[in-house]
């Protein structure tokens, strides 16, 4: 029945909105609809954390009819126990497609059929001044069917997280949407944000701290700037190490060992794989390794613990080159390094 | 630079735009084809606003503003000047600390946060928009809905807020939240803070161990410390919400774009209880449930003690609707219990085996006495929250303790070096302290209004003679009831039946006895008066089974048993009798109906007893004698 009624509220509304002058769209209030139809396309994410200060929980967006679902690259992630409540309040297990860690995006799926979806190829832009809509589950305020938490604002400024370099604690370089609304909450990340018919803009990216005043930045991802990561991971290029990885193993695989690398110790499943100690005159420590470095990908695959790091090791001859791109601070830096040869 | 959004009309073109304007016109273009949409014209607007109180520069521009975008800031400016008059400042007897609230009616009740108003004592001040500060006394407190009723003084045609209706809002629709944020009224002139609806239907888990928000309001309207117990209001200016909670976490107290209002409904449904000057309680049921495959919400535990339990309820049970709204998740449930005062009895639907039961249930309430008593007086937090624990690991649910339990904006309490501030003479009157009750003042005159009403239309006061009521029975058998001080004696054709009161009313009743001790209970209340009954208190307001809208329910306690009388709000007349023998039991129930005039008194026709589900006996009343009053106590009684 309120489906029904949703539908019949979101064609009037297209019907004046298309067709008549522009004053007379707004009797029936179509922001109600606006909102109802995105809702559909958002997710409420449960993974890891439960800690202070790291939330178990954020938001999605739905970005194909089977079930993708594009969000942000956080520690929530960090977990094979992942779930995907719609907006009705069913229930999916999620998997980790891929992911990005230099916008801090991923993909994930989830057994889906016939969802209700953005399509990432056509979103929308916007500029200073353009209204918007924010919808996430902040706060975890919404449970199973419970719609998600909707904000509104304008586009203040379209600008580079790199003028404010060392500022915001982020990888991330490019042009984001600042915003005029508090939408960079806990839980919010992934969540959506559109334009006032409903077109997707962009995605709620975590939250930034400035480090120097104590503020924070309330900003989104525009899809322009995610999509060729989307389509990378779509298409295979970055993905997560499988359990059935259909490659071959070489016969004298690499090992950390002779590269001259030692992770911190493995201590827990999904130990985050940081540089504990780089062997002097190591091909490691030629190629500018150093402690504390995070290693994120090896080649275009996705790195999420030690374990996975060293089982990827496996599948690469002793005498090939690898490319690792690692997280210093907050600088994503790509190394080549081949394996000593004399060992 | 005099240009202020109200200077921008026909005839001041020129003047009006400024160089940045122009780039926003351009930018109208971009957007043309949703020019129409409101939240364009109002973001638009917001924008132009912007750069014309930013900008120095002043450059004629090429284009006029779109009527439409004119029309609804005329629209709006007019609303908030008149919902703004109606917008309290608050502050406690000294002048100090305080929040934010709003009179709703013109003889200046008025509401708030329990948070804001309990630290105030009873006495508080309150500034308004008219420059003026009025004194106040807090009437009726919820410490658990976080709501207080107040009653300002000093004038019998304070500006009002008219209440609107918090279940037709949607998503997306415009509020405005109007109070006093971080204190800053020293003018007593209101915040307006403007944002659109967030989330409905919102259940907040209790912060701390009390302040609970159901079905609550979520809003991104700028809601900061010190707009706690301010208004929010509709686009048309009808009051929705009280604000009174938000999101605050990292980012320190101020708001981070998710704000809580306490919904109107749930309010009013809880306005006649408050206006008892009691320490008000929230439904419960007696029983928890949780979600179960499918999307049913099932029975996990059910109290033995509780009505719901008598009327059938059981363990794995699936409940489908209460009080009127369909309930499909465990934080649906809670929030229909959340906005229900305690005892009142609501319709319950659930399933079993694909059998569907509707019955009528009492909800018990929520806390102990004492341990509400206790927390209405316990100073609420001042600053955020404790964080709970971080071992607990939400799975699906929302119950992250770290947001799930938001802290309350409270702003500084007063200066506790400062000695209390006297009780102002108007409050003094106003005020009477008495355990369990917020002010007591206000229960006794709402139970002289009930007495004058009841009494005035059927003045039976000081009537202590026999009372003797003749008519038919259920079955068709003649009776005849004999109704004395000392006993009561029903004869039926076939035989005579004498009832005796003992000193517990409640010890060894028959279902026959019981329906006659209520009938006793009638009489004494209405001979000796609400003064000489017994212990009686005013409750409230509360549903009636059959009856329209909520009627006045008056309780009193006598020889071991307590009464619930039920009283029509309109003509005063007793509407119905509850007889409970014992707390965790059914009572015995009568509906007095038919009324029409008897030598001038306004007396039921008609008598239904029933106790549970179970109707006892129907009496059809045709004839009333009242025996001559005792003389010395003929003429007393009444109100105290």
């Amino acid at each position: 029945m309120r489906k029904i009624h949703c539908n019949l509220k979101w064609f009037l509304f297209l019907t004046l909105f298309s067709f008549t002058p522009p004053l007379l769209a707004a009797p029936p209030y179509p922001l109600a609809a606006v909102i109802d139809q995105v809702q559909t396309k958002l997710v409420k994410l449960y993974g890891a954390g439960g800690v202070r200060g790291l939330e178990p929980y954020q938001s999605g967006i739905l970005i194909s009819s089977e079930g993708h679902i594009l969000t942000a690259f956080s520690s929530v992630l960090d977990t094979d126990d992942l779930s995907a409540v719609l907006w009705d309040g069913r229930k999916f297990t999620a998997a980790l497609l891929g992911a990005d860690p230099r916008l801090e995006v991923a993909l994930l799926k989830i057994d889906g059929k016939d969802l209700p979806c953005f399509d990432p190829s056509r979103a929308a832009t916007a500029a200073p001044g353009t209204p918007i809509l924010a919808l996430s589950n902040l706060f975890n305020v919404a449970a199973g069917d419970e719609p998600a938490s909707v904000q509104h604002g304008i586009v203040s400024a379209v600008a580079d997280l790199q003028a404010r370099r060392g500022v915001f604690e982020t990888p991330f370089r490019g042009p984001v949407y600042v915003l005029d609304v508090a939408t960079n909450n806990p839980g919010a990340a992934g969540g959506a944000l559109v334009d006032c018919r409903g077109e997707l803009l962009a995605m709620l990216g975590k939250e930034l701290r400035n480090a120097q005043n104590n503020t924070w930045l309330n900003y989104a991802l525009p899809m322009a700037e995610l999509r060729p990561s989307i389509e990378a991971i779509r298409s295979g290029k970055i993905v997560v190490r499988r359990e059935d990885d259909p490659r071959k193993k070489p016969q004298r695989p690499l090992c950390l060992e002779a590269l001259g690398l030692t992770l911190v110790p493995d201590v827990v499943e999904r130990t985050p794989p940081y540089v504990d100690a780089v062997r002097p005159g190591s091909p490691a420590a030629q190629a500018g390794l150093r402690p504390d470095d995070l290693v994120i990908l090896l080649g275009d695959r996705l790195i999420t613990s030690c374990r996975t790091l060293r089982a990827d090791l496996e599948y690469i001859d002793s005498a090939d080159p690898i490319r690792l791109t690692v997280l210093r601070g907050q600088d994503l830096i790509d190394v080549e390094l081949r394996a000593d040869e004399a060992r | 630079m005099t240009s202020t959004p109200r200077d921008r009309g026909p005839g001041v073109k020129s003047r009006v735009y400024r160089t940045p304007a122009i780039a926003i016109t351009e930018r109208w273009n971009l957007y043309h084809e949703y020019s129409g949409h409101p939240l364009v014209k109002y973001m638009q607007f917001r924008y132009i606003l912007i750069l014309l109180f930013a900008s120095a520069m002043t450059l004629p521009a090429s284009a006029a503003p779109d009527a439409a975008v004119l029309e609804i800031e005329a629209r709006r400016v007019a609303t908030i000047d008149r919902i703004k008059p109606a917008v309290l400042a608050i502050f406690d007897a000294s002048g100090r600390g305080g929040g934010s609230g709003v009179v709703i009616s013109p003889d200046g009740f008025a509401l708030s946060n329990f948070h804001v108003a309990a630290p105030c004592g009873p006495a508080m001040k309150c500034g308004m928009a008219d420059g003026k500060v009025y004194d106040a006394v807090v009437v009726g407190l919820d410490p658990t809905g976080d709501v207080a009723l107040l009653k300002l003084f000093g004038r019998d045609d304070f500006p009002a807020a008219t209440l609107g209706d918090s279940d037709a809002l949607q998503l997306g629709d415009e509020v405005f939240a109007l109070g006093n944020p971080f204190l800053l009224a020293t003018d007593l002139q209101p915040t307006v803070t403007c944002g659109i609806v967030s989330g409905l239907r919102r259940y907040q888990y209790p912060a701390g161990t009390f302040l609970e928000y159901t079905d609550c309001i979520q809003t991104d309207a700028s809601i900061n410390p010190g707009n706690s117990g301010g208004p929010l209001f509709d686009a048309d200016g009808r009051l929705v919400g009280i604000n009174g909670r938000a999101s605050f976490e990292k980012r320190g107290r101020v708001n981070v774009g998710a704000a809580y209002a306490i919904s109107i409904n749930q309010i009013k449904n809880f306005l006649g209880q408050l206006r008892s000057g009691r320490i008000v309680d929230h439904a419960s049921l007696g029983a928890t449930a949780a979600g179960a495959e499918g999307g049913a919400v099932a029975v996990t535990d059910i109290l033995e003690t509780s009505d719901a339990f008598r009327r059938g309820l059981r363990y794995d049970d699936e409940i489908v609707r209460l009080a009127g709204r369909e309930i499909t998740t465990a934080n649906g449930l809670k929030n229909v219990l959340g906005i229900l005062p305690a005892g009142w009895r609501v319709p319950l639907s659930y399933r079993r085996d694909g059998r569907r039961f509707d019955v009528l249930v009492r909800l018990p309430r929520l806390h102990g006495k004492e341990e509400l008593l206790k927390a209405a007086r316990a100073k609420p937090p001042e600053t955020p929250m404790p964080l709970p624990p971080p071992d607990r690991k939400p799975k699906d649910r929302k119950t992250p303790p770290d947001q799930s339990k938001p802290p309350i904006p409270v702003p500084k309490k007063a200066s506790a070096l400062k000695p209390p501030a006297p009780m102002p003479p108007v409050v003094k009157q106003h005020y009477e302290e008495k355990r369990g009750f917020a002010n007591y003042y206000f229960n006794r005159s709402e139970q002289q209004r009930l007495w004058r009403a009841w009494n005035g239309s059927c003045n039976l006061a000081g009537q202590n003679g026999v009372w003797t009521l003749a008519g038919l029975l259920g079955d068709g058998v003649t009776y005849q009831l004999e109704l004395a001080d000392d006993q009561i004696t029903l004869k039926l054709p076939s035989q005579t039946y004498q009832w005796i009161p003992r000193d517990n009313l409640a010890e060894g009743l028959t279902p026959r006895d019981g329906l006659l001790a209520a009938i006793y209970l009638w009489r004494r209340l209405a001979v000796e008066g609400f003064s000489r009954f017994g212990g009686v208190y005013y409750l409230g307001t509360a549903p009636l089974p059959g009856h329209e809208g909520l009627v006045d329910v008056l309780v009193g306690s006598y020889k071991g048993v307590e009464g619930h009388f039920y009283f029509d709000p309109q003509g005063g007349q007793l509407l119905a009798l509850e007889m409970f023998p014992e707390e965790n039991d059914d009572p015995y129930e009568i509906r007095f109906s038919e009324y029409r005039d008897v030598d001038g008194r306004k007396l039921p026709g008609r008598l239904e007893a029933l106790r549970g589900d179970v109707p006892l006996s129907t009496l059809t009343v045709s004839e009333y004698r009242f025996g001559k009053p005792r003389q010395e106590d003929a003429g007393k009684g009444g109100g105290k």
